[in-house]
């Protein structure tokens, strides 16, 4: 089955980015979006530990440990920068200031329910910031493979492992599709051409309805 | 007025067992790895201060700074959102073990019990952790047609704040992202003890560019050349430095 890298899924959720929008990238795949911002258009990164429109990380050797993301990554100051504590910080998140939050999944439910910060009881658990950026946020999107390393649903009726949030995500864009959560269901608005409605509804964990045309997901090699 | 003292040592001797300790920093920028580092020093010379409940967003990384507190054996309880590191092999050793306590919060759950701790709002809601396992046994109440979880704040005995610039009544600025944890944790603790890389002369400052105001801050110490955790954890380093 052809699916998008990740890099080509990072791409697509990146072209519904309008310019000047204030968009929060979870750590790790989601901050792949950030390099595909469509010519012309500029965002404003924020970043949960106080840093507004930050710039591209710094060559190696070169950080400066005081200007980092939420990740912990270095990152740079560039004209327009402002740093701000965490309450100020996390006053933008829930306090509905951010236009688009991209998160990563372990399941997304159809009622929009996330959960994405705990695979269960063993280990160290570990939450961060993932609770807080899913309230707030006007969208609140999910980049995800469609199907675990196993071949199971991402996508499901109901999520099994410790939920994020509840009944907050609002699109999913995946290695196979685009996916609109309205109203308590998975709306299937984007697929990939070589792949067929039943293909893809045998790899998704709920229903999907198709209320409207489904377009072509077509991804340039990113 | 003058909260200016001469060194790290005696900022923190009024330390004791059992005390609630606010630590700043995001990772390690805005960790004030002297002051913790002379915690250590007082601990490993006195056998005190132990069984200590420590705030602060994670839980150390490597050997130094805050996870040599806790490798030390000196902290009891923590409380963060974030126990995980590129190395975080102290706390998950101690915690797996059962050797240290923990409470998760939401990263901005956190900031905000912190901030309402010094501003005396003793309960807040939020959307935050609604639906979750982090809201077991909180009261819920709709506002709006939409669910909040009630949170309580967060106080401490003590506070160890990192900033850039402080004067002798305790104003401070601090330097990029280091800023995170820091003018909330002022507010929350009963005392503040500060290091800063530079002490200024009243006026030093401008107020206009003020961060957090001296009625917050009780001790500062000048800390000129502090050293970066991560610069640290690249040279492998450890503390106390075996010899």
């Amino acid at each position: 089955m052809d699916k998008l890298t990740n890099n080509q899924i990072a791409w697509r959720a990146a072209q519904d980015i309008a310019d000047g929008a204030y968009v929060n990238l979870g750590i790790g795949f989601p901050e792949k979006v950030a390099q595909f911002q469509p010519p012309g258009r500029q965002a404003i990164f924020h970043t949960e530990n106080g840093i507004l429109n930050f710039g591209e990380s710094p060559a190696k050797g070169t950080e400066d440990w005081d200007v980092i993301n939420a990740g912990k990554k270095a990152v740079t100051v560039k004209p327009g920068t402002s740093f701000f504590h965490h309450a100020d910080s996390f006053a933008m998140v829930r306090g509905g200031h951010l236009d688009v939050a991209i998160l990563g999944a372990y399941e997304v439910a159809e009622n929009g329910d996330l959960a994405n910060w705990s695979t269960g009881p063993k280990g160290v658990p570990a939450v961060g910031g993932a609770m807080d950026l899913v309230h707030g946020a006007k969208r609140v999107a999910v980049i995800t493979d469609h199907v675990t390393k196993d071949g199971k649903p991402k996508l499901l009726q109901r999520c099994t492992l410790p939920l994020t949030g509840v009944g907050c995500v609002t699109r999913v864009y995946t290695s196979l599709a685009v996916i609109d959560i309205e109203d308590g269901r998975f709306v299937l608005r984007e697929k990939l051409p070589s792949l067929s409605v039943e293909e893809l509804q045998a790899v998704t964990g709920a229903e999907l309805f198709i209320p409207g045309p489904v377009a072509d997901l077509i991804c340039p090699e990113v | 007025m003058d909260k200016t003292l001469p060194d790290v040592a005696r900022a923190v001797a009024g330390i004791t067992d059992g005390m609630t300790v606010m630590i700043g920093g995001f990772g390690g920028a805005g960790s004030p790895i002297e002051l913790i580092h002379a915690l250590i020093d007082r601990y490993r010379a006195t056998g005190h201060p132990t069984g200590l409940t420590v705030i602060n967003n994670n839980a150390g990384n490597g050997h130094v700074g805050l996870a040599a507190l806790i490798e030390a054996g000196m902290v009891a309880k923590l409380i963060c959102s974030f126990p995980r590191s590129a190395d975080p092999v102290v706390f998950t050793e101690m915690y797996l073990a059962g050797k240290i306590a923990l409470e998760l919060v939401p990263q901005g759950t956190l900031a905000e019990r912190i901030r309402a701790g010094g501003a005396g709002i003793p309960a807040f809601y939020t959307p935050t952790s609604f639906g979750t396992d982090l809201a077991k046994g909180k009261p819920v109440e709709v506002f709006e047609g939409r669910s909040y979880v009630q949170e309580r704040w967060l106080k401490a005995d003590v506070a160890l704040v990192k900033a850039e610039l402080a004067d002798p009544h305790g104003n401070l600025t601090y330097r990029a992202a280091a800023r995170n944890f820091g003018p909330l944790m002022c507010m929350a603790a009963a005392e503040t003890i500060v290091q800063a890389r530079r002490i200024v002369p009243p006026g030093g400052i401008d107020p206009e560019h003020v961060i957090t105001p001296g009625i917050f801050v009780q001790k500062v110490v000048e800390v000129p050349n502090p050293a970066q955790e991560e610069d640290l954890n690249l040279a492998k380093a450890t503390y106390p430095l075996e010899v």
